[in-house]
């Protein structure tokens, strides 16, 4: 059928497929190598939608394109950056926003009070099921805004339509004054608003009421010293450019390539190659050899990751504190830290992340140091249990020290200790809520903003978002609750630290570990910095010469 | 030959909807929490819990979920990844550079162990002949997780010949390296069986018939017995393209290609049915029509075999 050359055939195929494979790529090598930009390596972000952004990668993106409300100090408190001011009534309810005048989105739209209040309502409406919708709990109006399923999820009912599509809280005074009103008091409103999920959105992003227009993700115009250049190329790059007449603070860049890798390793072999800029996290593998690569390029600062084992306190076996108490002193901390980690994550030895105020150094007191004579004492009189495990998920590269644990565990305390792997943290949650005995649980946590309430809720609460192990104790949560309603940000650390001193008493947890932000960047680049959130200040970075 | 094809087409069909059923199931079957999986470690609130099991239909049976996936695909909509992208755009973002990563393995491949193939056939026994037995055997044992790095390491980074990873966009030389490690994995089956085959044919009676006629040696070599011996050669390397693809999981991971492999891998891990489906629905059909190709290949190869 081919007829009698199958050789030329053969030979038009091969020059065929290396025509397909050659010419394909149009081979665009980035031009602006000389240029006064920066490539900085990210990982897919989920999402660009700010309130649908609860992942750094994201953050880090829109924090080029967007200019927040408030921004953070270096003691961590809010100051207005989009604002003019943001002033609280007496009782911390009631809090008016005055933004800045003459700043415009990219695409040349003012920014009024609609922006925000539009991009806050479209956040909170349950049924556009954004991530960060839960940021948005605190405005009066919120509850009405959520439909619950009525025989749950697996039933056949759909879950009915909210009451209502707008937060009451929000109220329009003129284009450059909104009123914010809180269902309950909070004195630490300002920080909370620092967060992605507060960004604005331009009215180009609406198709018509509360709808997002097909495709905006994807080329999303912002307020910010930087708009988008071109689309977002999936799995590959975004690329942002400076906007001429920004009215805010001026970065000193021109641009800056957000390069996607989907491993770090091969992001590290391209910052040392020195095609990539900033690379934002260095891989565990790679920090042995880190210093040698990049010498004093290689970076460490703190950040607000926090690693911890939470104690399942409804089972039998963990319920007396004096178990918990042995456990948590018959671990090494400082080994753990520099032997598995080389030192890119600290000891904790508190129930808050070193970064936001108030936090006190070894609140944790005795409970925290490592003692295994005192552990074995305690351990013996509280009758223990015999063989404990620590479950974990296996995808998230906890096994190392996961066993290092309990290897410290099994020599301290003399009993056996195994690890319990789950292939996904879904597992393990599904787990947990049947409240299957699956042992102590490997847990984290990342703050949204820097405040001790960002811990202090979602984790040990009783109805808190993470407080997976049911910790609950009465006195705590009214204590977290005092705290947040106190009337100056003072006060309310206060009674956050008495809520923490409980926590000592109690154990619900052992603390572990508080991550850092372990970075490097290339000979190009200088002033690189990085904030807690893990972000890199684009404010401050500067291309060498 | 006409009526061939169209039975084989009819086969492929069939074929297509039993694979994507089976992935399709197991899929089903593997799911656990998909939206927790998506969101990571993050407390997922339930409004949004709600909102994305109904945009997904999470909430119904299995086979209500895969009939809206087969009813999408025959109005050509791939549906809607748990990322909230539209499926086909992902392919099309992702299939090229992955296609082209592929051609570029196989031409390498099947040039490169043809060639060595056939000259370690005729200098059967000798230093050649033994040192490239040596070398498949090394290339047998090492598997790709362990070559992609190293090659990395060595050609990337330590002596800077091949720029350290590829993007999307990527130049015939960005996807060189990446392409040669490919490669690897196939050449040594492929040079074996080129080798045995050509030893074979050496030594059958056409070749002495072809000799005693007066022909030169190259002629005989490479017209008579290279056609012959391509038979089989031509069977693998058309199997060879589903241990690329798998192989290409592993490369692409590590010179950071955003092609299939990746896409694949990332929603297994984010237990992504339709996503996964859609790509698997493609590598079914590529494989059934390289299956076709390469039956229809022996036809042009040996004159004795005919289709009816």
């Amino acid at each position: 059928m081919f007829g009698k050359s199958p050789w030329k055939m053969a030979v038009g195929a091969t020059a065929i497929a290396l025509l397909a494979a050659g010419c394909g790529g149009g081979g665009s090598e980035d031009s602006d190598a000389a240029s006064n930009t920066v490539v900085i390596g990210i990982g897919e972000p989920q999402h660009l939608i700010p309130s649908n952004t609860t992942e750094t990668e994201g953050a880090a993106v829109l924090a080029a394109l967007f200019y927040p409300l408030v921004d953070f100090d270096a003691q961590n408190n809010a100051v207005p950056v989009a604002a003019e001011s943001i002033t609280p009534d007496a009782k911390n309810t009631v809090w008016t926003i005055k933004l800045k005048p003459g700043f415009t989105f990219s695409n040349g739209e003012p920014v009024t009070s609609d922006n925000y209040i539009n991009a806050w309502n479209y956040g909170a409406y349950g049924p556009n099921g954004q991530g960060g919708s839960y940021f948005f709990e605190r405005i009066k109006g919120f509850a009405d805004m959520q439909s619950k399923d009525p025989d749950g999820e697996e039933g056949p009912q759909k879950a009915p339509e909210p009451k209502a599509k707008k937060l009451t809280g929000l109220e329009k005074v003129d284009d450059t004054t909104f009123k914010v009103t809180l269902s309950a008091p909070f004195a630490g409103w300002a920080s909370v608003m620092g967060y992605t999920s507060f960004y604005p959105l331009p009215k180009a992003a609406f198709s018509s009421d509360g709808v997002i227009a097909d495709g905006f993700e994807d080329a999303i115009i912002g307020n910010g010293p930087f708009k988008m250049k071109g689309k977002w190329e999936h799995d590959s790059q975004i690329v942002v450019e400076k906007v001429a007449d920004f009215k805010g603070t001026v970065p000193k860049i021109d641009g800056i390539t957000w390069k996607i890798y989907q491993d770090q390793q091969a992001e590290y072999a391209d910052l040392v190659a020195g095609n990539v800029d900033v690379q934002t996290v260095i891989p565990t593998e790679a920090l042995a050899k880190a210093s040698a690569d990049l010498g004093d390029r290689f970076k460490k600062s703190p950040n607000s990751g926090f690693g911890f084992v939470g104690f399942p306190t409804f089972q039998k076996e963990f319920s007396d504190v004096r178990v918990r108490k042995a456990i948590s002193m018959a671990i090494n901390r400082e080994e753990i830290s520099s032997q598995i980690f080389l030192g890119s994550r600290s000891p904790a030895t508190s129930f808050v992340s070193p970064v936001v105020a108030g936090y006190r150094a070894n609140s944790c007191g005795d409970n925290c140091v490592y003692n295994p004579t005192e552990a074995k004492k305690l351990y013996t009189e509280a009758n223990g249990p015999k063989e404990i495990k620590i479950t974990y998920n296996v995808d998230g590269g906890h096994k190392a020290w996961i066993d290092a644990t309990c290897n410290q565990i099994k020599a301290s305390l003399g009993v056996n200790c195994v690890g319990g792997e789950e292939p996904k943290f879904a597992d393990l949650l599904t787990k947990v809520e049947k409240k299957q005995p699956v042992g102590l649980i490997r847990l984290g946590w990342v703050m949204d903003y820097p405040l001790m309430e960002n811990y202090l809720g979602p984790l040990y609460s009783t109805d808190g978002s993470s407080n997976y192990y049911g910790y609950s104790n009465t006195t705590f949560d009214n204590l977290v609750k005092a705290g947040s309603e106190a009337a100056t940000p003072q006060d309310a650390i206060k009674k956050w630290q008495q809520a923490e001193d409980i926590l000592a008493k109690d154990m619900p947890v052992v603390p572990i570990y508080t991550q850092q932000n372990v970075y490097g960047y290339s000979e190009k680049v200088t002033n690189v910095n990085m904030d807690l959130f893990r972000k890199v200040d684009l404010y401050k970075i500067e291309v060498v010469g | 030959m006409f009526r061939y094809i169209v039975r084989r087409l009819l086969q492929m069909v069939l074929t297509f909807f039993g694979a994507t059923f089976l992935v399709y199931a197991l899929m089903f079957a593997n799911q656990t929490d998909p939206i927790q999986a998506l969101v990571g470690e993050r407390p997922v609130s339930e409004s949004q819990r709600i909102a994305l099991t109904e945009r997904y239909h999470l909430d119904e049976s299995f086979f209500m979920q895969y009939w809206y996936y087969i009813k999408g695909v025959l109005t050509g909509d791939f549906g809607t990844s748990l990322t909230g992208r539209k499926i086909a755009d992902m392919m099309a973002d992702a299939w090229p550079v992955t296609i082209r990563l592929a051609l570029i393995a196989i031409v390498i491949a099947a040039v490169f162990s043809i060639t060595v193939g056939v000259y370690s056939a005729i200098k059967r026994g000798g230093i050649f002949d033994n040192s490239t037995l040596i070398l498949t055997l090394v290339l047998l044992a090492m598997p790709i997780v362990v070559i992609a790095p190293i090659a990395q390491l060595v050609f990337g980074i330590e002596l800077g010949w091949f720029p350290p990873t590829a993007t999307r966009d990527a130049t015939f030389w960005q996807l060189l390296l990446p392409a040669i490690v490919l490669a690897c994995i196939v050449i040594a089956p492929e040079m074996r069986v080129t080798r045995t085959s050509v030893v074979e044919n050496l030594r059958a009676d056409y070749v002495r018939t072809a000799r005693a006629k007066g022909l030169t040696r190259i002629r005989v070599i490479w017209v008579h017995v290279l056609r012959n011996s391509l038979i089989p050669v031509a069977t693998l390397i058309g199997v060879d393209l589903g241990t690329l693809l798998s192989g290409a999981i592993v490369t692409e991971h590590v010179f950071n290609i955003p092609g299939v492999g990746f896409n694949l891998a990332r929603a297994i891990r984010t237990e992504d049915g339709p996503l996964v489906v859609g790509f698997v629905s493609i590598l079914v059909i590529l494989f059934l029509f390289i299956n076709l190709l390469v039956d229809l290949l022996y036809a042009a190869l040996d004159p004795r075999i005919r289709y009816e």
